[in-house]
């Protein structure tokens, strides 16, 4: 392996790794920012709100994440909107991720128990009051498992990013193999640095998930918040 | 209106000829290779079985776009050149493997502990117990999740894109470039997406729902 050339290029690896890990958690909170409004008003009673989320979150989980980050760069500039591409990514991240985690803020808020429910209406608390004090305090902690299987989805994605011009990971990794050549050892080397960074990102999922258990009364052993679990169970269910 | 008619048949050929093919052959790899995976793991083949675990964590945390590129850079350089397309169905295929082998998984551990009991008791042999009584009963159970596993990789062809093979998206915005007119052909390609991912999503719904669990 004698002269990799690697010393010259690591300053712009490690700006690329910046790059993704921002677009990452910018988009992350983009799409849980959409997935609690859209998951809040599906499950409203009135009809309207509750058709319109419907619809946002089949179109975006069921037309291609790619398809989506390209229109939003080609065809928004083209209605009068100049955006710019670290805007593209982060709202195709958050609408495509926040529609799959829709779902999950739904499902959690209605695996809270009845009686739950029930005694809000006892207590006549107002329905801001039982979604901020009582459901969402229970739904919170079932809902971090399956955002955090979202996050690595989300993680895994990022590489798109390069088709719309940013320079990140990937696009740095691109412009090493076209002026070194040697692709084996930087995509090999990328893909040992995407491994750690969804290590990375798992972890702190699993410290989220203590943390919000433990706000519920369920401590959680520190060791094992950080033992390996194996794969998750839960699979994003496609659309 | 008359331009989107005009793309509208290149677009849909570049689908049929690449998206859904890529998507059948690869689904077909992922689902024997996947079924290897969980026997082998099932099983506890020893050295094979750990391998595989490891194999199967690192594929499921590592992003396609790279898989894709690294495979294909790397396999000329060892002397094997082929086509985007394969390479292409080889990814998806062994990537998707690796969520499948967690389905089957919980669809073999779905299987009553009686069918296993049973099988010994009438002295099956290993192979002919997978066979005819394990494997139909726990790949029944898990046909939804699948199918909609199915329905994630055909959304992710478009990555195929990235070593150049010319599927629809990769269509769609090559028309855009010639006729500086993004608008249609992207927009087209998304509906197209849509049409036939939407139907299929329902019909695993009603799938999962007539097989009487989630």
């Amino acid at each position: 392996m004698g002269d990799l050339q690697i010393g010259a290029w690591a300053d712009e690896l490690l700006a690329g790794l910046w790059v993704t890990v921002y677009i990452t958690v910018l988009g992350a909170v983009a799409a849980v920012v959409v997935a609690f409004a859209l998951g809040l008003l599906v499950r409203m009673r009135h009809i309207v709100p509750r058709t319109i989320a419907r619809v946002v979150i089949e179109f975006f989980r069921g037309s291609s994440l790619l398809v989506q980050l390209f229109w939003l760069f080609y065809v928004l500039p083209l209605l009068g909107y100049p955006l710019n591409p670290v805007v593209v990514g982060v709202l195709a991240f958050g609408l495509n991720f926040g529609a799959y985690g829709a779902e999950v803020v739904r499902g959690s808020i209605n695996a809270v128990p009845k009686a739950q429910w029930e005694g809000t209406v006892a207590l006549s608390l107002s329905p801001y009051h039982r979604m901020r004090r009582v459901i969402l305090p229970q739904a919170y902690p079932l809902m971090i498992p399956p955002f955090g299987n979202l996050l690595i989805q989300l993680i895994k994605s990022t590489p798109l990013v390069f088709l719309i011009t940013l320079t990140d990971l990937t696009a740095v990794a691109d412009q090493y193999r076209a002026s070194e050549g040697r692709e084996a050892f930087i995509f090999g080397l990328l893909l040992v640095i995407y491994f750690v960074l969804a290590y990375v990102f798992t972890l702190v999922m699993h410290l989220l998930e203590a943390r919000a258990k433990a706000g519920l009364g369920q401590r959680e052993d520190p060791r094992k918040i950080l033992a390996y679990r194996g794969p998750m169970e839960e699979e994003r269910e496609a659309a | 209106m008359g331009y989107a008619l005009d793309v509208l048949p290149r677009i849909l050929e570049a689908f049929l000829r690449y998206t859904l093919l890529a998507t059948a052959l690869a689904s077909a790899l992922a689902a024997v290779l996947g079924l290897v995976f969980a026997v082998i793991r099932r099983v506890r083949v020893p050295v094979l079985a750990p391998l595989t675990t490891a194999f199967v964590e690192f594929v499921r945390s590592t992003p396609i776009p790279i898989q894709l590129f690294f495979l294909f850079y790397v396999l000329p350089e060892a002397g094997l050149t082929l086509p985007g397309l394969f390479v292409g169905v080889v990814t998806l295929g062994v990537h998707y493997a690796c969520y499948y082998a967690e389905v089957y998984r919980a669809g073999i551990d779905g299987v009553p502990k009686a069918q296993w009991e049973a099988c010994t008791a009438l002295s099956m042999s290993p192979r002919y117990q997978w066979q005819h009584v394990v494997l139909p009963q726990a790949v029944r159970n898990v046909l939804p999740s699948l199918g909609n596993y199915v329905i994630s990789m055909f959304k992710e062809t478009p990555y195929l894109f990235l070593i150049a093979v010319p599927e629809m998206v990769q269509e769609a915005v090559a028309i855009g470039g010639r006729d500086f007119r993004y608008l249609e052909p992207v927009t087209i390609a998304g509906l197209i997406f849509l049409a036939a991912s939407y139907p299929s999503a329902i019909a695993m719904r009603r799938l999962e729902k007539r097989l009487g669990h989630a």
